[in-house]
C-alpha cells in the first residue's frame, strides 16, 4: 500500500518513472485516503473517482513512452478548489446556486495542470463563493481541521488545506482574495503560496474581486509549491490582467543560500492582542532565518487595522458586481438559494457603489489602497521580504464564524494589506500551540516569488517545525 | 409664447470588427443563421469568463473620434454598468463612464455646429425573442449579439430643429460608413438613436429633459422632436414643467408615450472593471490610426464643388466610390470634362463601367474637334437666327452686350452644338456691327 504522507510531487514522479507503482495504484491509494477520511474531514465536495481512474490508465500508457516523460505531473493525483471551472465536472463554488452547474470549459489553471499530466481526483470544499475564512459558510457543510476535528480549517481554501494536511492528496490548488490560501495553510500546518496578482490566470475561476483574486498552490513542502507555481504561472491571452513576465523555473532555482537577503519585521504586525505564543514562535522562525544567513531589521509600516475596512469595502463592492450574474435566469435556481453571507456582502457592496455613496466609500477605499501600496513600495526599497505572523490565532472552534459577519476580515488582518497591494506571500508552518499549527508569512515584492520560496525552503530544510511546541 | 427646441442625441453604432468586443467569437449577428452559435464562456457570462478588449474596436473608435475632431486622451478605461435584464448575462454591461476613448469634438451642419460630449466604447447585449412555443408564451435569448462592440456617440444639446437633426444624423452616418467601421443598418439595429428633448424660452438649458427611445430612423427622430415640441409646449403654456422621464417613440401615431419616470431611474452603480487594465493611448498609436483616415464626405463635396459640379450632384456622387474613382481618373487627364462627366453620370445615366475613362475623354475631344468652322455653312444659320429675333438685335445695338450670348446659344442649338464657338462669335459680331 502506498503511503501518501511519504510522497512529494517529485518523489511520486520518480517512483512512477521507475515503475515502483503505477498511476492507477497511486490514484487508488489517493482515493482510498480521501474516502477513509471524508466522513471526518469533509474536505471535498466532489470526488471524481471514475474520471480519475480513467485518466490514470491513460497516464500509465504514457509513462511507458519516453516521449511523454517531460510532463512534470504525469500520473499524479491533485485536488482543486471548487471555484475552478472543470470541463464537464460539477463546479459549485460551494453554493447551492451552482449545485447543478457543469462548466463547458476548463479554467486556465486546470488546463495547465492537465497539460502537465496531473490527474484531478476531486473538487475541494470552500466557503460559499469563497466568502469567508472558515469553510463553514459552505452550503454543503463545514470542513474540519485534521489537527483537531472540533476546529475550523480556516478558509476559504479550507478544503484544499485540510486535504493536503491530512495526506488525502499530495498537493492541491486554492485561490486567495485576501488570506484564502495563507490563512487555512496556517491553521492546517501546510505551505500556502499566494502569487503576485496577475502571476496566475484567473480565467475560469468563479470571481470574487477582479483586482485581488490570485490562484495558488497548497502543499506540504516548499519544492512542491515551487513546482506547481511554475506550472500554473504565466501570461494568459484569456486574462488581460496577466502581464507577459517571464516565469522562472522556480523549482530548479530553489536554493538554501539566503545570505545577504534582508528581512523586515514590521512591528505593527506583531500585535499585542495576537494569541499568546504566536508572536514568539514567529520571531523564533525569523531568528532561524537569521542564523541561516539572512539579515533581520525591524521596520514600521501602516497599521494593518486600516486594511480591514479598506479591504471590506473593495471586496464587497466587487462581490455585489460579480454575483449579479446569478440573477435566477440561468443555472436552474432562483436567487433565494444565495446564502446569508453572500446576501450580506451583496447588500454592503451595493450600498458602497450607490450613487451618492461611491465617493465616500468605494473611491475613498481605492485612495487608501494607494497609500497602502506606497507603504509597501517604500518598505521594498529597504528589504527583500517582510516577515510576520500569518494569523493572529490558531484554528478556532467550529461555529466561531457563524454569528460574526466580520469574522474573516478580522482573521485576515495581517494578510489584507499585501493582498490589496497585489504582493506575493507564503505561509510556512513554524510550530504548534496546544497541537494546533502556527504559521509565519513571508511577503515579497511583485514577481519576486523566488525570494520567498528560497527563504521558505532554507527554513524548511533546516527545521522540523513540529518540534517547536508551546 | 415661442419656444426654442433643445435636443441632444445619443447614437449607438455596432462596429463590424471580425470578432466580438471582449472574446474571440465571430461578430456577425445579422447573418448567423441560427441563434447562439457565436458564443463562448465570456459572452455567455459564465462563471470565470474574463473580458479581453478587442484592439481593432478600440482603434475604430479612436478613428471615429479623429474624424469628428475629438480629443484622444492618453488614458482610458472600462467601467461596469450594472442592471438586471435577461439579455445581460453578467448583470452588468462593460462600458465607459469617466474616461472614454474620445472627448469633445463636433460636426458642422448647414444649420450650425453640433458639439459632441464624448464617444465611448461598450458591448452590446444579447437579443430577446418573445415567441410562442408549443402553445406557451416564452422569452428566448440569442447570444450571437452578446458583447458585439458598440460605440456610443453623445452630443451636446445643440440640435435645434428636426431638419438639423436629420442633416446631422445623415452626415454622421455618411462619415461612419466612409470610415468603413460600421454598416449603420438601422433596420437591423446596427445603428440606434435616442433623443433628449426639452424646450427653452430663451435658449438657455431648461431644468428638465425628456429622453425618447425606440427611434429606428432619422425621420422618426425628427418626428419625435416635432411631437415633443408640441406636447411640452402645451405643458409649459399651462405653467407647468414637463416631467423628467423616458418615453418611447410610437411610429404608427408619430407620438411618444411614457415608459419610465424619474423615480424609476436606474442607479447603475458604475465601477471600474478590474478585469481590464486601464488603456494607455500613446501619441504614436494615435498617429498610426490617423493614417487610416480616408477623405471624408464633407471634404469630398467641397472638392467636387470647386470642380464646378452642382451640390445636388455632388451629394449623389460621393456615395458611389466607383463613380468617384472614375471622376478622379478623368480629372487627372482632362479636368475640363469633369463637370460634363458629373452631369452624364447623375442626369444621363451614363454607364461608366462600359467605357474606360481614357476612351470617354477621347470621345469628348474628338466630338469637339469636329466643329463647324466653315463660314459658308455658318453664315446662313446666323442670318436666320438674327432675322428670327429682331428685338434681341435691337437690345444688342442699344448696348446690351450679353445679348451676344443669346445668339451664340441659338446657333449652337441650330447646329446641335457643332458650331465652332470662336468662329460663330466672330461672324455674329461682324454681322451685328455691320
Amino acid at each position: 500500500m502506498i503511503d501518501i504522507s511519504t510522497l512529494t510531487l517529485r518523489s511520486a514522479r520518480q517512483a512512477l518513472d521507475k515503475h515502483e507503482f503505477s498511476s492507477v495504484e497511486l490514484t487508488m491509494a489517493t482515493l482510498e485516503s480521501i474516502e477513509k477520511q471524508e466522513p471526518n474531514l469533509h474536505s471535498f465536495i466532489t470526488v471524481l473517482s471514475d474520471d480519475a481512474i480513467e485518466a490514470a490508465k491513460l497516464a500509465d500508457q504514457k509513462l511507458t513512452s519516453p516521449a511523454q516523460s517531460h510532463q512534470p505531473l504525469l500520473g499524479i493525483p491533485t485536488s482543486i478548489k471548487d471555484n475552478f471551472s472543470t470541463q464537464g465536472q460539477k463546479t459549485t463554488a460551494s453554493s447551492n446556486v451552482l449545485d447543478n452547474y457543469y462548466p463547458p470549459f476548463d479554467s486556465t489553471v486546470v488546463a495547465k495542470l492537465k497539460k502537465a499530466g496531473a490527474i484531478i481526483v476531486g473538487k475541494n470544499n470552500m466557503d460559499a463563493w469563497a466568502h469567508g475564512s472558515s469553510t463553514e459558510t459552505s452550503d454543503f457543510g463545514p470542513t474540519h481541521n485534521p489537527h483537531d476535528l472540533s476546529k475550523l480549517p480556516g478558509g476559504s481554501s479550507g478544503g484544499s488545506a485540510a486535504a493536503v494536511s491530512a495526506n488525502q492528496v499530495i498537493a492541491a490548488i486554492g485561490s486567495e482574495t485576501a488570506g484564502s490560501i495563507r490563512q487555512p495553510a496556517s491553521w492546517c500546518g501546510v505551505i500556502g503560496f499566494k502569487p503576485t496578482y496577475g502571476r496566475v490566470s484567473r480565467y475560469g475561476v468563479v470571481a470574487m474581486e477582479a483586482t485581488l483574486d490570485s490562484p495558488g498552490p497548497l502543499t506540504d513542502n516548499v519544492p512542491d509549491a515551487a513546482t506547481l507555481l511554475g506550472i500554473i504561472a504565466g501570461h494568459d491571452p484569456l486574462d488581460a490582467t496577466t502581464p507577459d513576465v517571464v516565469v522562472p523555473d522556480y523549482a530548479k532555482n530553489l536554493t538554501t543560500e539566503i545570505k545577504g537577503l534582508k528581512i523586515g519585521l514590521p512591528k505593527e504586525y506583531f500585535m499585542s492582542d495576537t494569541q499568546p505564543g504566536i508572536n514568539d514562535l514567529v520571531k523564533k522562525s525569523a531568528l532561524q532565518l537569521e542564523k541561516l544567513g539572512a539579515t533581520l531589521v525591524e521596520v514600521s509600516m501602516l497599521d494593518p487595522k486600516y486594511s480591514i475596512a479598506d479591504y471590506t469595502i473593495i471586496q464587497r463592492s466587487g462581490v455585489s458586481s460579480n454575483l449579479s450574474r446569478y440573477d435566477g435566469v440561468r443555472y436552474g435556481h432562483d436567487r433565494t438559494l444565495l446564502g446569508s453571507e453572500a446576501k450580506r456582502r451583496i447588500m454592503l457592496g451595493t450600498y458602497a457603489l450607490s450613487s451618492g455613496f461611491y465617493d465616500a466609500y468605494y473611491l475613498r477605499a481605492q485612495q487608501v489602497r494607494m497609500l497602502l501600496k506606497r507603504d509597501f513600495d517604500r518598505i521594498f526599497t529597504q528589504v527583500d521580504a517582510i516577515l510576520a505572523p500569518t494569523s493572529p490565532s490558531t484554528a478556532l472552534p467550529i461555529g466561531s464564524s457563524l454569528n460574526h459577519p466580520m469574522f474573516g476580515e478580522i482573521a485576515d488582518v495581517l494578510i489584507e494589506g499585501s493582498s490589496l497591494t497585489g504582493h506575493t506571500g507564503v505561509n510556512i508552518p513554524v510550530g504548534l500551540i496546544k497541537g494546533l499549527p502556527v504559521g509565519t508569512q513571508l511577503i515579497a515584492n511583485h514577481f519576486c516569488e523566488q525570494t520567498i520560496l528560497n527563504l521558505a525552503y532554507a527554513y524548511e530544510q533546516a527545521t522540523n517545525w513540529k518540534e517547536n511546541k508551546l | 409664447m415661442t419656444y426654442q427646441l433643445i435636443c441632444g442625441a445619443e447614437i449607438h453604432v455596432e462596429l463590424k470588427t471580425k470578432s466580438k468586443m471582449f472574446c474571440g467569437c465571430k461578430n456577425d449577428p445579422f447573418h448567423a443563421g441560427k441563434p447562439n452559435i457565436y458564443t463562448c464562456p465570456v459572452c455567455l457570462g459564465l462563471p470565470g469568463g474574463l473580458p479581453v478588449p478587442n484592439k481593432k474596436a478600440i482603434e475604430d473608435t479612436i478613428l471615429l473620434g479623429l474624424a469628428l475632431n475629438c480629443t484622444i486622451p492618453p488614458v482610458s478605461h472600462f467601467d461596469r454598468k450594472h442592471y438586471f435584464y435577461p439579455d445581460l448575462p453578467k448583470g452588468y454591461q462593460i462600458s465607459q463612464l469617466s474616461e472614454p476613448l474620445c472627448l469633445g469634438g463636433y460636426l458642422d451642419t448647414s444649420f450650425g455646429r453640433v458639439r459632441l460630449n464624448h464617444i465611448h466604447l461598450e458591448e452590446d447585449a444579447a437579443k430577446m425573442h418573445h415567441e410562442v412555443v408549443g402553445g406557451k408564451k416564452v422569452s428566448l435569448i440569442d447570444f450571437n449579439r452578446s458583447s458585439v462592440p458598440l460605440v456610443e456617440i453623445v452630443t451636446e444639446p445643440d440640435i435645434k430643429s428636426p431638419e438639423m437633426a436629420k442633416e446631422f444624423l445623415k452626415k454622421l452616418r455618411d462619415i461612419i460608413r466612409a470610415l468603413g467601421i460600421s454598416d449603420c443598418d438601422m433596420e437591423k439595429g446596427g445603428m440606434r438613436l435616442e433623443a433628449n428633448i426639452s424646450l427653452s424660452c430663451d435658449g438657455s438649458l431648461p431644468p428638465y429633459k425628456v429622453e425618447v427611445k425606440n427611434i429606428n430612423s432619422f425621420r422618426y427622430f425628427a418626428n419625435s422632436m416635432e411631437y415633443e415640441a408640441k406636447r411640452q409646449a402645451k405643458i409649459l403654456e399651462a405653467g407647468k414643467i414637463p416631467v423628467q422621464e423616458t418615453r418611447g417613440y410610437r411610429a404608427i401615431t408619430k407620438s411618444t408615450a411614457s415608459q419610465r419616470g424619474k423615480e424609476g431611474a436606474a442607479d447603475y452603480r458604475y465601477m471600474p472593471d478590474g478585469d481590464i487594465p486601464p488603456l494607455t493611448i500613446s501619441d504614436q498609436w494615435v498617429k498610426e490610426i490617423k493614417l487610416r483616415l480616408p477623405v471624408l464626405p464633407s471634404t469630398q463635396i467641397e472638392r467636387l464643388l470647386t470642380l464646378g459640379i452642382a451640390e445636388n450632384s455632388a451629394n449623389i456622387l460621393i456615395h458611389d466610390s466607383s463613380m468617384m474613382e472614375y471622376i478622379d481618373h478623368v480629372e487627372k487627364i482632362a479636368p475640363e470634362f469633369v463637370k460634363k462627366l458629373a452631369n452624364d453620370l447623375v442626369n444621363k445615366k451614363f454607364d461608366h463601367n462600359q467605357i474606360k475613362p481614357e476612351q470617354y475623354v477621347k470621345q469628348l475631344q474628338s466630338s469637339q474637334s469636329a466643329k463647324i468652322t466653315d463660314e459658308g455653312t455658318l453664315l446662313p444659320i446666323i442670318e436666320k437666327v438674327l432675322a428670327d429675333n429682331p428685338t434681341v438685335v435691337a437690345d444688342y445695338k442699344a448696348g446690351k452686350s450679353n445679348a451676344l450670348g443669346f445668339f451664340v446659344g441659338a446657333v449652337m442649338k441650330a447646329t446641335a452644338g457643332k458650331a465652332d464657338a470662336p468662329t460663330t462669335n466672330h461672324l455674329l459680331r461682324a454681322k451685328l456691327e455691320a
